[in-house]
């Protein structure tokens, strides 16, 4: 009985695995940027229950997914940094945005909550230059009048790891800060002026709860799970602004796409009167003239699919999805560029 | 049935021999390709990582090896940092590990009572099994700050106030720094060093250790005058074990040395060590930057292979030193 129950459970299975594939299942290969795999593993499994199509998305870095897509292995690579023109038509390659989030100043001072400091941005590099050393600072005073300071130290906290997430917020740094930008500059890694390094967002975060009074940053998501303290900004246009989705997508829908040639704009400090000032996207970044055109055209579909039905999901993981605006030019940007 | 059997014998024996011979052949060949495939394998990654840093380690040979400014973006690379990092957390690891395995493998092989020695035995080997990433989670959320709240603020009140060392203990109690990663790589060291002692120690003639006894030697005596001279080369050949392990360690080490680039003379503040820079920046480092990681990869090579020399020279000069 056991045997017969067994041989059935083996037709059903090797019926199934027939079915499957006669259907004509397609299996996508991504690799990069770890900053957008939660969002793209949530959208992946929603969209395989859909279409019976499959997208394996590696989360090896946004260098390793630069390196994979030239290298042709993938049908798509995801960057948090984008490619320059000369390097998009050297092979090629076209890009264009997946997805929004935001970086946020993570703190550690004792007797301040959440959204209570404000910072601005050249306050921010200069604690970052381990110019400003102390929280009662004047810089730092005169941005929050009524709030009771302490005369601490300040620790500051940075990735050590090479990360999309230091390059926007050194991308940030440098455009608010002239000193920042000739000592430092911007880049996934950089030679930090001062601070300590930790791995990954965890390590981050776990540097920032145990030191008191250290600043560090931080993805939002990641910031909002685990219920770190933030600090708000002033931004470009001199408004104090508290990171939630409306600000960045602000940012986003702020940013001057218009003038901006394959999407290559990093959208830090943008002008919007509501718009957070380190918010970030991450690019796709695929070949205009396929190796494999039925993959790339499934990878278009998921990616349509995703602007248009994957929000719901984006907003959960606490990412926020492309305004609409943007994915009318992204759209665009596909049909005139990309041959399908 | 005998006459039969008779001129059979030497022909199977024969073939017996001639059997053994090529046996003995093939299994020879065996165990050479096996002694090969390790050196194939050492010599494969010795050449890769030369060949993947050839661009630092020959374009930039001086810069990478003499200066400790690590600049992903104006791409310069100084690997005196890491370098400095490295030895000085092993250094540590090995200060501290070396007294209390010898204390543990004394202890269980000569002092403790036969019952407790197998389950305090096995909890050491134990402790060589957990993977390392566990050691540093257990260092960044335990450890560090055990350390920043209880151990760095006397440190820097008590040794830190003295000359010339006290600035070895100088700094802010941040919990995280070189210190405590040489603290952790001792943690992770002992279970091999003490396992690879207790074994040798195991080793000693009963009849040495009973003679020493009766011509009235205390115990420390047998240890230090019978025991240790006895197993030198094996002991020393654990501690190298275990300076090894220290020297190559990553994941823990990542957790809790801090990751700064800076070479700075208190043992409080943070550094950063070869092995711990790659994990951290090769998944983003692309062209110059990538090269100098691999580079990095192939001086923990030279380093540990340093390492190992100056072993064997000491190991050689004691025991021409005892006319061995």
């Amino acid at each position: 009985m056991f045997k017969s129950m067994k041989t059935r459970i083996a037709i059903v299975v090797a019926a199934a695995t027939l079915f499957s594939a006669a259907a004509g299942a397609t299996d996508i290969t991504g690799a990069g940027s770890s900053f957008v795999y939660p969002v793209l593993s949530k959208w992946s499994a929603t969209y395989a229950e859909k279409t019976g199509n499959h997208i394996n998305y590696q989360s090896i870095g946004s260098g390793g997914g630069i390196a994979q897509i030239k290298a042709g292995t993938v049908d798509f690579g995801a960057s948090d940094k984008p490619l320059s023109e000369a390097d998009l038509n050297a092979k090629g390659l076209g890009q264009f945005p997946i997805v929004v989030g935001g970086i946020v100043p993570a703190l550690n001072v004792p007797g301040i909550k959440t959204g209570q400091l404000v910072l601005d941005g050249p306050t921010l590099a200069k604690i970052f230059l381990g110019k400003i050393k102390t929280w009662n600072d004047p810089a730092i005073a005169k941005l929050n009048p009524g709030v009771k300071l302490p005369s601490m130290r300040i620790n500051v906290v940075h990735r050590s790891d090479g990360s999309g997430t230091s390059f926007n917020f050194t991308n940030f740094l440098s455009k608010v800060s002239p000193e920042w930008k000739s000592q430092v500059g911007e880049g996934t890694a950089v030679k930090w002026p001062t601070g300590i390094g930790g791995k990954g967002n965890e390590g981050v975060s776990a540097y920032v709860g145990q030191l008191k009074g250290s600043i560090g940053y931080v993805e939002y998501a990641y910031a909002l799970k685990n219920h770190i303290n933030y600090a708000l900004m002033k931004n470009a246009a001199g408004k104090t602004v508290k990171p939630d989705s409306e600000t960045f997508s602000a940012a986003a829908a702020t940013a001057d796409w218009s003038h901006a040639k394959d999407f290559h704009l990093i959208m830090t400090n943008a002008p919007g009167a509501n718009a957070w000032p380190i918010t970030a996207t991450t690019w796709a970044i695929m070949y205009k003239k396929p190796k494999n055109a039925a993959n790339t055209k499934v990878v278009f579909d998921f990616f349509k699919w995703s602007y248009e039905h994957g929000q719901k999901q984006a907003e959960s993981l606490d990412y926020v999805p492309l305004p609409d605006s943007l994915v009318k030019r992204i759209e665009n940007y596909w049909n005139t560029q990309f041959s399908k | 049935m005998n006459a039969t059997s008779l001129p059979a014998e030497p022909r199977e024996s024969d073939q017996r021999a001639q059997r053994d011979a090529r046996h003995d052949r093939i299994f020879r060949l065996i165990l050479k390709a096996c002694a090969l495939l390790v050196l194939l394998a050492l010599l494969g990654a010795a050449a890769s990582t030369l060949w993947g840093g050839r661009e630092v380690l020959f374009g930039h040979t001086w810069e990478f090896l003499t200066t400790s400014d690590w600049n992903p973006v104006e791409n310069k690379y100084g690997a005196l940092g890491p370098i400095f990092g490295t030895l000085v957390t092993s250094i540590i690891a090995i200060v501290l590990a070396v007294p209390i395995s010898f204390g543990i493998a004394l202890f269980l092989s000569e002092i403790a009572p036969s019952w407790l020695r197998t389950p305090v035995a096995t909890a050491i080997e134990l402790l060589a099994a957990i993977p390392s990433i566990i050691y540093g989670m257990w260092g960044l959320f335990v450890f560090v700050p055990f350390m920043a709240d209880h151990v760095e603020p006397k440190l820097s009140a008590t040794l830190g106030q003295l000359p010339i060392i006290g600035a070895l203990f100088d700094g802010p109690p941040l919990g995280l720094g070189i210190l405590t990663a040489g603290i952790v790589l001792a943690v992770m060291i002992i279970p091999f060093i003490s396992s690879v002692m207790r074994e040798v120690f195991q080793t000693v003639p009963t009849r040495l250790k009973e003679s020493a006894y009766a011509l009235g030697s205390t115990k420390w005596e047998v240890v230090w005058d019978i025991m240790l001279p006895y197993t030198r080369s094996a002991v020393i050949g654990g501690i190298f074990l275990g300076l090894g392990r220290a020297l190559g360690e990553t994941m823990a080490v990542t957790f809790v040395l801090g990751n700064s680039y800076d070479i700075q003379a208190s043992l409080l503040m943070p550094g950063t060590s070869i092995s711990s820079s790659i994990a951290n920046e090769f998944n983003e480092a692309v062209g110059t930057h990538r090269s100098a990681l691999i580079a990095l990869g192939f001086l923990l090579f030279v380093v540990t292979f340093i390492v190992l020399m100056i072993a064997r020279l000491m190991l050689r000069r004691l025991s021409r030193k005892e006319g061995n």
